[in-house]
């Protein structure tokens, strides 16, 4: 079936079987690196992105369930020549060693911060908490996201 | 990075090619001892520099600390270079990324292969403006004749040129006072692509006709098919090829979903005989003390010891099978045409890989090239090999497209190769003064290595298992003193009158072992460091001047006095508060870095909370110092999970662990503050510190515990497993 949507802002059509998951489609047909394949279980977080400007996990959500909503990868946060504030500081702390649960830590902090714009450090690992990084980048990584929220003034963008 | 052809082909460049030595010396490559040349170094007209690879990244950073060292041989801007991946076909070959010393085998060839460029292209410099060449220096390429500006850069110099230096022995390479970008920390090269979305990893491979597809595997890894009914799957759409080879089975198919739908569904209706050889894990340590080994001698120091003059002490350490549980499950892409087979995989080792696939596959070796793409860390010998060698094998089932193996959650943490649990009985003659006079050490173990190294051992990998007319398993490998495997770390860096450590390792493991990063280092220093606890509190002793007065070694002494001072450890507090202050120290392999940790912790109701890490690391001469903290932060952080929270379970029919629920890891809001010092060391070799951090964050953790509650726990993970 013919399911219609937006990936970071651009209308997008797919056909495909419902019940593929929109991790599949985002990387397989719109071939979108950002979000990632982990567990396929919604376990992990790599696979997070935004639905309507809330962190999911694209794993386990079948890509029939989202006509007409707005899903927002890594790439949709921000790029290399306008960068979002978490990606700028990501880079500055160093945040990552393999990078393979970075963009769903980041797409889900993404989120947070316009829920939370001036959040503490245990606000931040509260908020992350359900995402797993196993090389151990977790204290960089909550530096960089109060890192960003301050660089935002609490602005969240 | 760059491709293969870009860097053979292109004109206007000056490339150096030379013979990397064997990768002597190292534990695991005892038996490789073949040269081959190989391109390191592309300086090219347009004002970049290729550096061709011979170690992998894989978050580690090593691509960025080597380009560091070129960088500065020759006085460019760093930004300037670039790095290739490890390719068989023009890579150096530095056989795997193991045990820490890339920096060690890789950083002194690349520095020498620069230095030798710099002082060429300064010798055509001098040529050319007809002073001698010590008159000129250089600053990011542009040659300088006494310090002031020429005409001449060495893009000038190179033009159109294409020149092929071998490379020389002797170079002068740059002494500690004029380094400029050695010692800085330089943002890595590979995060901006990772933080934008672009192609980092392995999976992002999206090459022509690909197809997908997903092995189907038991619950044991001796499990022998019996029942195969392919009907329904072959009926599924999409799928290709349902292919059954002996044990092995896989699906092919046009896509993803349909190769993971139609998997499930043969799944469903395969039978297998499973031969219930797993350890319960009930019953795990009195399994591993008891099955079929052989005893090894690993260190024996034959001083006197006055039996009646010391007091002697005896404990027991156990570690579980943990796993490396990389957070991408393990994935290949192969292509097989014409004869020749190209493989894409993120293993540790191109060449080794390639050897093992071409001999599991009865290919020519000439007719097998394998190139590196990284993914997750991998913390040593995950299942990356053997999804290649699936791939591999499905690729040659299936030719003339591009064939994407993807195994799922459950693939990679029941089918990884584990690091081995360890059953450590351990006792100490200690005399009236406090001092240890005696040490006797037995360890039982697996073996800690079973990579695919060589044609004998390229038989562990899974599909070499369970194909059709499957050899028989290869003989387990120890890997013998000065690094070691199972005993890694077995013999205590301190000084007693009387050792004997002694290694008893199972001949006929029913589960796939492999290295785990530091492998035996993990649980060795979790006992010894435990222990020394233990009889410095015998002895009414601080446990730093208990282990200070033990030991001989300068930068050992050095490191704990920092450590110390670092972590404020006279403010200590009183015992039995419930809150705890531990110490854990080790050099890794007692032949490269030492790390020191000490964490707090508080304990309520048998729950384990970490509030800080002070760690200090002596590395030698480092190269980017925000790397080496990176790498000792992540140490303390895994280390944190392995000894906190992981095992793998078993019945005696299936592994247990299949996935993040059951086999659970630290989440972000159980991490400690980490505070990293480093040891001013510039003017000793540097040392690889990626494993250094393991061990003594296990026994800090211990330690910890005993000092807040009075409870000694030996067996690991400690929470959940009360047994004393």
């Amino acid at each position: 079936m013919t399911i219609e949507f937006t990936v970071n802002g651009k209308p997008v059509s797919v056909d495909v079987d419902a019940q593929t998951p929109l991790l599949d489609v985002l990387r397989n047909d719109f071939e979108l690196n950002g979000p990632k394949f982990g567990c396929g279980l919604a376990q992990c977080g790599a696979c997070a992105v935004q639905l309507d400007g809330v962190s999911i996990r694209a794993c386990v959500l079948p890509v029939g369930s989202i006509a007409g909503k707005a899903v927002t990868t890594l790439e949709g946060l921000g790029s290399e020549s306008k960068p979002h504030a978490l990606q700028t500081a990501f880079i500055e702390e160093q945040a990552l060693q393999c990078g393979y649960c970075a963009s769903g830590i980041i797409v889900t902090a993404a989120a947070f911060l316009k829920s939370n714009p001036s959040p503490t450090s245990e606000d931040v690992k509260r908020a992350l908490s359900g995402h797993l990084c196993r090389c151990g980048a977790q204290p960089r990584m909550v530096r960089a996201v109060l890192k960003a929220a301050e660089a935002t003034g609490g602005s969240s963008e | 990075m760059s491709t293969r052809r870009e860097f053979l082909q292109a004109s206007g460049a000056l490339a150096f090619c030379f013979a990397l030595p064997a990768c002597s010396g190292d534990e695991e490559s005892a038996k490789s001892g073949h040269t081959l040349l190989g391109n390191r170094l592309q300086i090219n007209a347009d004002g970049s520099v290729d550096l061709m690879l011979g170690k992998v990244e894989f978050g580690q950073g090593i691509g960025t600390t080597l380009a560091q060292l070129a960088a500065e041989e020759l006085d460019l801007d760093f930004s300037r270079v670039r790095l290739s991946y490890v390719d068989t076909d023009s890579s150096p070959n530095e056989f795997y990324t193991f045990s820490s010393i890339s920096v060690q085998q890789a950083g002194p060839p690349t520095r020498k292969a620069a230095a030798q460029a710099r002082a060429h292209l300064l010798q055509l410099a001098a040529d050319r403006l007809g002073v001698a060449a010590e008159s000129l220096t250089v600053a990011d390429g542009q040659v300088l004749a006494n310090g002031a500006q020429t005409a001449i850069d060495y893009w000038s110099l190179i033009g159109d040129e294409h020149a092929t230096l071998e490379l020389v022995e002797d170079v002068t390479l740059k002494p500690v006072d004029d380094y400029s970008v050695i010692g800085k920390s330089v943002l890595r090269i590979d995060i901006p692509g990772k933080v934008f979305g672009e192609p980092s990893f392995l999976q992002d491979l999206r090459l022509p006709d690909m197809v997908h597809a997903r092995v189907v595997r038991p619950s044991a890894e001796r499990a022998v098919l019996e029942g195969f009914n392919a009907t329904v799957a072959e009926a599924m759409p999409g799928v290709l090829k349902v292919v059954r080879d002996g044990s092995f089975v896989a699906v092919i198919a046009e896509r993803e979903e349909q190769a993971r739908n139609a998997a499930k569904a043969l799944g469903e209706k395969l039978e297998w005989r499973v031969p219930g050889d797993l350890p319960d894990s009930e019953a795990l340590y009195d399994w591993l003390r008891n099955v079929d080994s052989r005893t090894e001698p690993v260190a024996e120091k034959t001083g006197n010891v006055d039996r009646g003059a010391v007091k002697t002490v005896s404990a027991t350490y156990q570690r579980p099978y943990q796993a490396h549980a990389s957070i991408s499950p393990s994935a290949a892409v192969a292509r097989f045409a014409d004869g020749q087979l190209t493989v894409w995989s993120h293993a540790q080792g191109m060449y080794p890989l390639r050897a093992g696939i071409a001999k599991v596959l009865g290919l020519d070796i000439a007719d097998v090239r394998c190139v590196h793409r990284e993914a997750s860390g991998c913390y040593g010998h995950n299942g990356a090999d053997d999804a290649a060698c699936d791939a591999a094998a499905l690729a040659v089932k299936f030719p003339g497209r591009h064939v994407r193996v993807q195994w799922e959650r459950a693939d990679e943490m029941t089918w990884e190769p584990y690091g081995s649990a360890m059953h450590i009985e351990v006792s100490a003659g200690i005399d009236d003064a406090g001092q240890i006079r005696s040490w006797d050490y037995d360890l039982w173990s697996c073996p800690h290595t079973s990579r695919p190294r060589d044609e004998v051992q390229a038989e562990n990998m899974i599909y070499a298992r369970q194909r059709e007319g499957a050899l028989p398993l290869p003989p387990i490998q120890s890997i013998p003193q000065p690094n070691g495997g199972a005993d890694r770390n077995g013999v205590p860096l301190y000084t007693f009158d009387r050792v004997n450590v002694r290694k008893h390792l199972a001949t006929d493991v029913p589960m796939r072992v492999s290295a785990l990063r530091g492998l035996g280092a993990y649980a060795n220093v979790f006992a010894i460091e435990s222990f020394m606890d233990e009889l410095a509190d015998i002895a009414n002793e601080d446990p730093f001047s208990f282990r200070l007065r033990h030991l001989q070694d300068e930068r050992a002494i050095a490191l704990l006095e920092e450590l110390e001072r670092v972590s404020d450890w006279k403010n200590r507090p009183a015992p039995g508060t419930g809150g705890g202050w531990g110490l854990g120290f080790a050099r890794f392999k007692n032949r490269s870095a030492w790390v020191g940790v000490v964490m707090r912790v508080t304990v309520k109701d048998g729950d384990i909370q970490l509030r800080w890490a002070k760690a200090v690391c002596d590395a030698g001469l480092i190269i980017n110092p925000d790397g080496v903290r990176a790498q000792i932060e992540g140490g303390i952080v895994q280390s944190s999970s392995w000894t906190l929270k992981e095992q793998v379970r078993f019945s005696n029919e299936q592994k247990q662990s299949v996935d993040w629920n059951s086999y659970p890891i630290l989440r972000f809001d159980e991490i400690p503050d980490i505070d990293v010092t480093l040891m001013d060391r510039n003017d000793q070799a540097s040392m690889g510190v990626g494993e250094a951090a393991q061990g003594p964050t296990a026994a800090a953790i211990a330690n910890a515990v005993f000092h807040a509650t009075g409870k000694r726990l030996r067996r690991l993970p400690l929470v959940g497993n009360e047994r004393s």
